[in-house]
């Protein structure tokens, strides 16, 4: 593994230091660096060969107020990392700039060439104007046939809504056929901001498990925004805690244990994730639904380098 | 036996109906109304550049239609006046340098009823290449750009994401659109243009389920409306294109009021 960041290695402080937390907008980046992207701006940012997506030193103001510093981070094929932090962290914004939504203000991004990116926006409006089936919306991601797009659908549980009207859905719903578009692009890359909305506690844990399980089958990487490391600790390879720049970063249970974790979501979340352990006799489906325990998907969490 | 102008306004509009309708769905589906107002009450400025300068007309309201874009494009980089103030601005600009540039340039009272709202006596021959060819290059332009147009129009983030060129999409939109209106000015004028794009379209939208299925029918509207606007002209002696546009005020009337009494949708 040759990112800074890579799995396996130990807990790490971020690009800034943990006792650098508050010092926001440092010379890092800054605003001298002109607006650019996939531009290696000094000949020593070295990006990981490797990566699907790679950033170092990204740094993002808006209005003159930094909003990330310092931003380093590598996802490779096949590694399920998740970004958590508090609100106003820049969790979206980090996301929309490393896929090109946002010009930045210093550092470099540099996507992999041929990658190909399924994407789940955070907020999606739909746009009553527009008559559009979900059959039809999911297939405008990838020209898809007809088979392909009902099976990406039942995939995610919405195997139902095919021929519904994109603007007759409910907010779960909605969610559940935003993450079939994204995957009938066939993606190297998944990138899930916030995908959990709209859809109840036991839908969310279902939610990860098929995302880790469609990770086994066709091996792409995933980039998840959560509001809550508790639910995503199973399924992520990789954690990343973000409040404005990376405050620690490695798998879940170091990063529930880090300082840093515990002083953005009080202690009382760090401890009880430490003792966190699922007991469930049953199982939901993405509308929460229960059904009868299986054998869970792979096994979670598994090493990959 | 129907005038020969008579068949060519019918052929013109019929033509123009069909290129209007899939684009019209565009107009409305981007929420662009406004700004298809703006570039078509500034073809007043291209008929008397076409006066002056002894061009085809709607060669002469082309280069306008796409300055006006073009200025468009520029003034949507500041952010201190929106957007519609802008539109609305550039809209009565146009209008105002528009009529006093046709009175300068004719020399006589010129016929600004004619440029405003439509004279099918003025559509000829070379009307009909325009409608037909450039009519043909904008419907195939507009078909090429068909899925990335849809798909940003659905939802811009998510298509810039998956890799559509965003910006290179619209500009060819934005350039079709002042081709069509271009051409269109001929038959109902500079002030009612954009009502011969939105009117189909809206008036489909309550009877589709896809996209391509609101297009067919606001063809079917238009054609409709052009037929029926052309024979109330001929037989109460109206003017051509503020008939066509109220029967197609008349045909949005009867689609929409279903929705209306629902409440929603």
């Amino acid at each position: 593994m040759q990112g800074r960041e890579g799995l396996g290695l130990p807990l790490q402080p971020g690009a800034a230091g943990p006792l650098a937390r508050d010092s926001i907008g440092d010379a890092h980046g800054g605003h001298a660096a002109p607006r650019e992207q996939k531009v290696e701006a000094r000949s020593p940012v070295v990006h990981d060969p490797a990566a699907l997506i790679s950033a170092r030193g990204l740094a993002l103001a808006r209005s003159g107020r930094p909003i990330l510093t310092g931003i380093d981070i590598d996802i490779s094929p096949g590694e399920i990392v998740t970004l958590i932090g508090p609100n106003g962290a820049g969790k979206t914004m980090l996301v929309r700039s490393l896929l090109g939504l946002e010009p930045i203000d210093g550092g470099s991004v540099r996507r992999r060439d041929g990658l190909v990116i399924g994407y789940a926006p955070q907020r999606f409006e739909v746009d009553r104007a527009i008559p559009l089936t979900v059959a039809r919306f999911v297939a405008l991601g990838r020209p898809a046939d007809r088979a392909e797009v009902e099976r990406v659908l039942a995939d995610v549980g919405a195997g139902k809504l095919l021929r519904r009207q994109l603007s007759e859905l409910s907010g779960g719903e909605l969610q559940r056929v935003v993450l079939a578009r994204a995957l009938a692009r066939r993606p190297s890359l998944l990138v899930l901001d916030e995908p959990s909305r709209g859809v109840d506690y036991a839908g969310e844990a279902e939610l990860y498990t098929l995302i880790g399980r469609l990770r086994t089958d066709r091996g792409f990487g995933v980039l998840l925004v959560s509001h809550d490391l508790h639910i995503v600790m199973a399924q992520s390879d990789r954690v990343i805690c973000l409040n404005r720049h990376v405050c620690c970063s490695g798998v879940p249970q170091q990063v529930a244990q880090h300082p840093e974790y515990a002083r953005l979501f009080g202690p009382q979340a760090a401890r009880a994730l430490a003792v966190y352990h699922h007991q469930h006799d049953h199982r939901h489906d993405l509308a929460g639904a229960p059904r009868p325990a299986a054998t869970p998907g792979g096994p979670a969490g598994e090493s990959r380098s | 036996m129907p005038d020969p102008y008579l068949l060519r306004a019918l052929l013109f509009g019929l033509g123009l109906a069909v290129v209007a309708a899939p684009l019209g769905c565009f107009v409305v589906w981007r929420r662009m109304a406004y700004y298809g107002e703006a570039i078509s009450q500034a073809a007043l400025i291209g008929v008397a550049l076409a006066l002056a300068l002894s061009l085809d007309l709607t060669a002469g309201v082309l280069i306008v239609t796409l300055a006006v874009s073009g200025l468009l494009l520029l003034l949507g980089r500041q952010q201190v006046v929106p957007f519609d103030s802008l539109l609305g601005l550039i809209a009565h600009a146009a209008l105002a340098a528009g009529v006093i540039a046709a009175s300068l340039v004719s020399g006589r009272q010129p016929d600004l009823m004619g440029f405003l709202f439509g004279d099918i006596l003025a559509i000829s021959t070379a009307d009909l290449y325009w409608i037909f060819l450039g009519g043909s290059v904008a419907l195939a332009a507009l078909i090429s750009i068909w899925r990335p147009l849809l798909s940003l129009s659905v939802h811009e983030d998510l298509a810039a994401a998956e890799g559509t060129q965003t910006e290179r999409i619209k500009f060819v939109f934005v350039v079709v659109l002042a081709l069509v209106v271009a051409i269109a000015i001929k038959i109902v004028g500079a002030l009612l243009t954009i009502a011969f794009l939105i009117m189909p379209a809206a008036a489909a939208r309550p009877l589709a389920r896809t996209p391509e299925g609101m297009a067919v029918v606001a063809a079917a509207f238009g054609m409709l409306a052009v037929a029926a606007g052309l024979f109330m002209s001929v037989t109460l002696d109206t003017p051509a294109g503020p008939s066509i546009v109220l029967v197609l005020a008349g045909l949005f009337a009867l689609s929409i009021l279903p929705s209306v009494l629902r409440r929603g949708r």
